[in-house]
């Protein structure tokens, strides 16, 4: 087998216990993929087994989901063989490979938002009968797979725009298995969901491998694949770099530097030893939105960190728009350095010195569209124009400089944001605040989706523009996030801050306990 | 290659037949291949289709010189047939560069023509003939941009769609040019106002001139400005702007006023071309500026487009105007040639984009 040529040293055998027990179902064969300028795949190699859940590791732009649009028949390769249960195969098109039994759950969702649940779970192949789509049938069998994932309490017949990215991502996870798949690909499929839905979406994956089922998974979070993983397959630069290493045994310094090329501390950014903070940046009191939140409480001084932990649902997300204007506050006050400022007011939030990456990329932050450069200044295109006149050669260089510092993949700022892999979008809707004299920065969710060298860049960037004096509100659902980059953590529990204090006296199960809606923390203080 | 089983033998060699792909020709060209670098101000895709219209363009001069090859073979008549077809355009092209920005900005504007008439109208009153062609130009500009300005109230205070707000001042400004008109025709008394469109300079028709510089300021506008940027980012996602700090609804009303802007500055041309003015005049204006953006390429979901491509649009639909005329069928005929002429370009565009371009970037891999 090819990919084993490309494994090298450390005691790597396909030993696996589950993997050894299933036959090989897929195989790839250096599989090539070229998009304009790009090699997105570069020779491949992939073997995966009935009812393993086998892992792709690799940066951002490394072609991970060109890969996976590859066995999807989304993209088609240039050469190289897709051998799929014994067949040399090449997919026309998406449907052609969904029939032949391998389901797909993309990086970036691909639900139509105006349909409802079950219309989404069953797009493109619906229960019909004499031409007309059975829709009771269609609904039974939505909540019945619904059930399954356990998840029930979500109405096959909601629009999908009303649910919350969980469960959005629950949808596409059910359309999934409404194929009878064999093969089921998940692409960063935990990027949007909570601790607790991890576990959910873990116990459903044992299900399918129980059942034989294969499933491919991508993720740049280590511990989720040491966790459900059996065994990784590693691209760099669309190489294979490594090829079915177990996924428990290999170490982690192994894993990453066959991902980067090189060995990366991927530890936290060290706090200062004498306390820059400064004076009170923002000030936030009493913030309320029903259905939200209620009573939010906060306060950012100039050079502080300052984390909110929660689940997805919590009302993290919502306070941090509020205090930016993007929601209007229903009571409470927002003040930036004392000034009180507009409540649903963006306009007057950017003009106090205010930056907000927001939750969803794609709908919240990206033209898709244009070009790099004009993404990453579209908060600042206006400060480099003289007299209105947009400075493109400027634009250029200031973008290059944030590319350059969080490792964009390609660096030509030129290249439509479109085209980028997800990590990288994600940088560049992080970098859009970097530029310009932003004083206080709300990210929400800046790692969603950015592997771990660039991640350590990116915290390295945010613990230095703390040290400039730029206060930082981050919200992440990712525990030791928070606990590691904040000098201060609130955590959040439905819409109230249930505790606050220094980053060093909260440990990661302490957060998970006061996170969780348990009955135990009812009488936590507040 | 569409109907061939789910299942087939990779050919070692395939292809690369792939409808994702399309969606990154505008990277390519962005992508930094240094001599094409002269397409980033208005963007790779744009200058392809461009290129497309030009072909259209030249088709359509083979057509006529095919049938009226009489007339083709006199180089004289030939030039001033040209001119002829840039004055006919010149109207339209004006509305058309404001339909542009408010296209691209997300909405869109039925009410062009009724803005063009109400202008005219209003500005060919006798009260207002009285201060002069310098008090006609004002009064039209300004009724343009006040309408414009009603417009874009409308859509982005008061959350109307921009359909429904727009057709509702089609009909409201067309009865209030009829009212005021007390449904005459106005004639224009104004000798430099109706010389607008009777003088050359240099051999070129001053209506000519005035497009060129509309369009020249409407491209300037869109690619080189602040304004033209909030276009494209509001247009592309009006969410993502507004949490950017553009202000989404302030940049919407600004469309409308400049959408006005164009009908108002229409208004006096056409008016001079007419050498009166009445509540019908530019009737279904609408239409053709519509028309001819869809066909230049610009999005009409808004957040991509071209000036020129707009341009080239009405250009298109006044040369087969002229070829009908020269060939002396009738408008019948030409309307259900130019309802044709609209799909084509689009199907034009798609196959270009589909497979020609593949076929281009194939030979370029290649040889590169
Ligand atoms: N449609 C496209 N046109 C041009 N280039 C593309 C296109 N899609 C992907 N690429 C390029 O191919 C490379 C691989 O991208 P891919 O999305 O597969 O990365 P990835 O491994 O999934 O990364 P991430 O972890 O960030 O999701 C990147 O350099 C990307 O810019
Ligand atoms: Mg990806």
């Amino acid at each position: 087998m090819t990919g084993n040529d490309v494994v090298s040293g450390t005691g790597v055998s396909p030993a696996e216990a589950p993997a050894e027990g299933g036959e090989v179902v897929l195989r790839l064969t250096d599989v090539v993929k070229t998009f304009p300028g790009v090699r997105a795949l570069d020779g491949v190699q992939l073997e995966v087994r009935a009812g393993e859940v086998h892992c792709l590791l690799g940066q951002n732009g490394a072609g991970k989901s060109t890969l996976i649009k590859v066995l999807a028949g989304v993209h088609r390769p240039d050469s190289g063989h897709v051998e799929w249960r014994g067949e040399a195969v090449s997919f026309a098109n998406p449907q052609a490979a969904m029939r032949s039994g391998i389901a797909t759950i993309y990086q970036e969702l691909d639900l139509v938002e105006d349909l409802s649940v079950a219309e989404n779970a069953f797009l493109g192949h619906e229960p019909r009968r004499f031409g007309f789509i059975r829709r009771g049938h269609m609904a039974s069998r939505t909540r019945q797979i619904l059930g399954r994932l356990g998840h029930a309490e979500i109405p096959p017949n909601r629009m999908v725009r009303a649910l919350p990215a969980a469960g959005k991502q629950v949808v596409s996870m059910a359309r999934a298995l409404s194929h009878e798949a064999r093969l089921i690909i998940m692409d960063e499929p935990s990027a949007v969901l909570a601790h607790d839905e991890v576990e959910n979406l873990f116990r459903i994956i044992r299900e399918l491998t129980a059942q034989g089922i294969a499933v491919i998974y991508i993720s740049h979070r280590l511990e989720e694949i040491r966790e459900i993983g059996d065994r990784v397959t590693v691209l760099k630069d669309g190489r294979t770099t490594a090829a079915n290493l177990p996924a428990r045994e290999t170490p982690t310094s192994d894993l990453v530097s066959r991902m980067t090329g090189r060995t990366i501390e991927y530890v936290f950014p060290d706090r200062p030893t004498e306390s820059v903070v400064g004076d009170d940046l923002l000030q936030v009191d009493g913030l309320t939105r029903s259905g939200e939140f209620a009573d939010v409480s906060l306060s950012v001084r100039a050079g502080e960190i300052v984390g909110i932990a929660g689940l997805v649902g919590s009302g993290r997300s919502e306070v941090l728009e509020t205090i930016y204007g993007a929601r209007t506050a229903e009571a409470g006050s927002v003040r930036m350095a004392g000034r009180a400022l507009r409540p649903g007011s963006v306009g007057a939030a950017v003009k106090a010195g205010m930056g907000m990456a927001p939750e969803e990329r794609k709908s919240q932050a990206l033209l898709l569209g244009e070009p790099i450069y004009r993404n990453v200044t579209l908060a600042t295109f206006s400060r480099y124009a003289r007299f209105g006149f947009t400075d493109a050669s400027r634009e250029r260089a200031e973008a290059d400089r944030i590319a350059e510092n969080l490792e964009m993949r390609p660096r030509d700022v030129r290249r439509a944001v479109r085209t980028l892999s997800g990590g990288n979008q994600q940088k560049v809707v992080v970098g859009r605040w970097l530029l310009g004299d932003t004083k206080l920065l709300l990210l929400d969710e800046p790692t969603r989706g950015v592997d771990v060298g660039a991640r350590a860049e990116l915290y390295q960037v945010i613990r230095q523009l703390a040290a400039q004096g730029v206060g930082v509100l981050l919200v992440s659902s990712e525990v030791p996030e928070v606990l590691g980059l904040a000098d201060r953590v609130l955590v959040m529990r439905e819409g109230r801050v249930v505790r606050t204090a220094p980053a060093g006296e909260l440990d990661e199960d302490t957060v998970l306990d006061l996170v969780m809606a348990g009955s135990l923390m009812e009488g936590a203080p507040a | 290659m569409t109907d061939s089983p789910p299942t087939t033998k990779l050919p070692a060699q395939s292809p690369p037949v792939d409808p994702a792909e399309t969606e990154a020709v505008g990277g390519r060209a962005a992508a930094g291949v240094g001599r094409l670098s002269w397409w980033h101000g208005d963007g790779g895709e744009g200058a392809k289709r461009n290129l497309a219209l030009i072909g259209v363009l030249l088709a359509l001069f083979v057509i006529g010189a095919a049938t009226r090859s009489d007339l083709y073979s006199n180089p004289d008549w030939v030039w001033a047939n040209m001119l002829s077809i840039l004055k006919l355009a010149s109207v339209v092209g004006v509305v058309t560069v404001g339909m542009t920005f408010v296209i691209i900005g997300g909405g869109i504007d039925l009410s062009v023509g009724a803005i063009v008439a109400l202008a005219g109208v209003w500005c060919t009153t006798v009260a207002t003939q009285s201060f002069g062609a310098g008090g006609m130009i004002f009064t039209a500009i300004i009724v343009g941009i006040a309408v414009g300005l009603v417009n874009g109230t409308l859509i982005a205070y008061g959350r109307l769609v921009p359909f429904i707000a727009t057709l509702a001042m089609l009909v409201a400004a067309r009865g209030l040019a009829a009212e005021i008109s007390q449904k005459q025709t106005q004639i224009s008394q104004n000798s430099t106002i109706n010389g607008i469109a009777s003088t050359d300079l240099l051999g070129i028709p001053l209506l000519v001139y005035i497009l060129a510089a509309v369009v020249a300021a409407g491209w300037v506008l869109l690619n080189r400005t602040t304004f033209g940027r909030r276009t494209v980012a509001v247009g592309g996602n009006p969410e993502a702007a507004r949490l950017a700090g553009i202000n989404v609804r302030l940049h919407t009303l600004l469309l409308y006023a400049l959408s006005g802007l164009c009908c108002g500055i229409a208004a006096i041309m056409l008016t001079a071309q007419a050498t009166s003015a009445q509540a019908a005049m530019a009737n279904l204006y609408e239409l053709d500026a519509i028309a001819a953006v869809i066909i230049g390429g610009t999005l009409l979901s808004g957040g991509r487009g071209t000036i020129v491509g707009s341009l080239l649009g009405v250009i298109i639909f006044a040369t087969i105007t002229n070829l009908f005329a020269i060939n002396g069928l009738s408008t019948e005929a030409q309307n259900m040639v130019k309802g044709g002429i609209i799909v084509a370009a689009v199907l034009i565009q798609q196959i270009q984009f589909g497979s020609l371009s593949q076929f281009f970037r194939r030979n370029r891999l290649t040889t590169s």
